[in-house]
């Protein structure tokens, strides 16, 4: 195992760890107001600081974790529940009509501005941690289904599947049971990194305005909270910005690594 | 060329009437009329129908669309529903923040990338490349949006060789505006310019590997003359796809930007837009950025192709 796998994971499985705690324990009520404690650096009774309202950072950190890795996951479940099919109808039916329509419709969603669309989604449906999800999630399909197509038209190729085939498989049979099994450590990998994009896109969206809306606590709307206080707080901005970093981070790692671990054989150098 | 030319074309043209009814079909179905917002909950009904009719809101859907599209064909984006002017213009006036922008930071990203990555591969597997890994790693995971509220805390708070905000405009001179957009250009680059060193690094990588820079190395070039004459080069290409890539996420992503440095360009045109249910403005801004994208994506295409011919046969 290499290092950026181990120090992906143990940095992943912190930020994951303080979300999960949260749902049973956190410092302080993270909606509490204490205004005569407000704008604290960290200290001993409040490790982060706390905030113009004086509520706990630390605790709004940790219920923050949930709102990122929530919207993130369920994004990067509507890009493979949708993506994968996809590309393997894509691969099974190659160079028929439907391959055709289905590469040329991820091409027209690859075009788009994925940052823009969101901002068009949200801001035409209502912000919120739903319509981020979707928006995020809506750019996760073309991602899997082209990753799915290309690794499933090289096992089209091998002969196990031929063998598949004279056995009387059909093609939904074959991919089901043989494609998808040697596809998902791709799929497993590019997930990751999906994932850790969906952070970086959640917080995005939270910052304008456009995200997970108050009392649930998100990193990027403590980030924009922030802005006109930096000058004489700027824990306020520094802390949830370590947190987003330390996400992607420990993600993108965790990315790397696992490639390097589940396939030795290839071991590219990530763009 | 030319038929493979004409082909990129064809999709392009397909793409971007596919985006157009989809971004059409969204602010369609957004609740809410424009001229009742507009008007406020008393108006009279025959107050609101007139606006309604002034707006084009009477017309049919399919009326409306061609009327859209139509119009930003001959350079008529219609008119705000909020400040009564051409949507053209307001745009106009916008690009001249948001696209020097995007070019400036671009530079920058490029500027760092390329002595990064080459370093990095000439160095393959010694501390100076896995520093520069390291670094472009970290590059990545940083928000931009933060590491812009960073740099206005060190630069423009307490050093104070920029304003923490706003546009100085182009007419106080060209140094003056540029100094201005140098804090968000810098925020923009930083992400990209992470991505860009790994391509490059990458890139070279493969090049450096191949029969020809052995075959370089044999009549004589020193590494470093043969890493420069034929590996760069030959790197570029990969290279200059992401580089035609960048460009249109960085216009897309100075929306968020401009929100930090209160610049009045594209982004906050947008979120004004939205805010006052100005869905014109929204519409035509969305449109307007998917054509970048689409038309950058499409001139990349055509010179790669250029390049290497044996890119045009894969459609």
């Amino acid at each position: 195992m290499s290092r950026s796998l181990i120090l992906g994971a143990v940095l992943s499985s912190l930020v994951l760890l303080a979300a999960l705690i949260s749902f049973v324990w956190t410092p302080y009520d993270h909606a509490a107001l204490d205004i005569p404690a407000k704008l604290q650096p960290p200290n001993a009774q409040h490790w982060f600081g706390t905030d113009h309202f004086g509520r706990d950072m630390f605790s709004m950190i940790m219920v923050g974790a949930r709102t990122s890795i929530a919207v993130a996951l369920v994004a990067v479940g509507i890009g493979m529940a949708l993506g994968v099919p996809l590309g393997l109808t894509a691969a099974a039916r190659k160079g028929s009509w439907l391959d055709e329509v289905i590469m040329r419709g991820n091409d027209l969603v690859f075009a788009f501005p994925s940052l823009v669309i969101a901002i068009l989604i949200t801001a035409v449906f209502g912000a919120g941690a739903i319509n981020a999800i979707i928006a995020i999630g809506i750019f996760n399909i073309p991602v899997f289904a082209r990753i799915t197509r290309g690794a499933a038209l090289s096992l089209w190729e091998r002969e196990f599947i031929l063998a598949a085939r004279v056995s009387g498989k059909g093609a939904a049979r074959i991919s089901a049971e043989h494609i998808l099994p040697n596809v998902a450590n791709l799929l497993i990998v590019q997930g990751t990194i999906q994932f850790s994009l969906g952070i970086l896109a959640e917080a995005g969206l939270s910052y304008v305005g456009l995200g997970a809306q108050p009392p649930t606590p998100s990193w990027g709307r403590m980030l924009a909270d922030a802005q006109t206080m930096v000058s004489f707080a700027p824990h306020l901005a520094l802390i949830p910005g370590l947190a987003i970093i330390v996400t992607v981070l420990g993600l993108n790692l965790l990315g790397d690594g696992l490639r390097d671990w589940l396939d030795p054989r290839i071991r590219v150098a990530r763009a | 060329m030319l038929r493979y030319a004409f082909k990129r074309l064809i999709s392009l043209v397909i793409s971007l009437a596919v985006a157009s009814v989809v971004i059409f079909a969204v602010i369609e179905i957004a609740p809410g009329d424009p001229a009742s917002f507009m008007l406020g909950v008393n108006a009279q009904p025959d107050t609101l129908a007139a606006l309604r009719a002034e707006l084009g809101l009477d017309m049919s859907k399919l009326d409306r669309y061609f009327n859209w599209i139509g119009g930003m064909l001959g350079g008529d984006f219609g008119t705000s529903y909020t400040y009564r002017t051409p949507v053209s213009q307001m745009i106009a006036d916008r690009l001249w923040v948001s696209l020097p922008l995007a070019l400036y930071a671009l530079t920058l990203s490029t500027l760092i990338a390329f002595p990064a990555g080459i370093y990095a591969a000439a160095r393959r597997g010694k501390p100076g490349d896995l520093t520069v890994m390291g670094a472009t790693q970290l590059g990545i995971a940083v928000p931009n949006f933060w590491f812009a509220m960073m740099l206005v805390l060190i630069f423009a708070i307490n050093l104070r060789w920029f304003n923490a905000g706003g546009f100085a405009g182009w007419d106080k001179g060209f140094w003056t505006g540029l100094h201005s957009l140098t804090l968000p250009a810098i925020a923009l680059a930083l992400p990209q310019a992470a991505i860009l060193a790994r391509v490059m690094r990458s890139s070279l990588l493969d090049i450096l590997g191949e029969d020809f820079m052995r075959t370089a190395r044999a009549k004589g070039l020193s590494r470093r003359q043969a890493l420069w004459r034929h590996g760069v080069r030959n790197a570029l290409i990969p290279v200059l796809t992401i580089i035609g890539l960048q460009f249109s996420f960085l216009l897309a992503g100075s929306i968020i930007i401009e929100q930090v440095f209160y610049l009045p360009g594209l982004g906050r045109l947008v979120f004004q837009a939205i805010s006052a249910r100005d869905l014109i403005v929204v519409e035509s801004v969305v449109m307007l950025l998917v054509f970048a994208v689409i038309a950058v994506n499409f001139l990349v295409d055509l010179a790669y192709a250029a390049v290497d011919p044996r890119l045009r046969s894969r459609t």
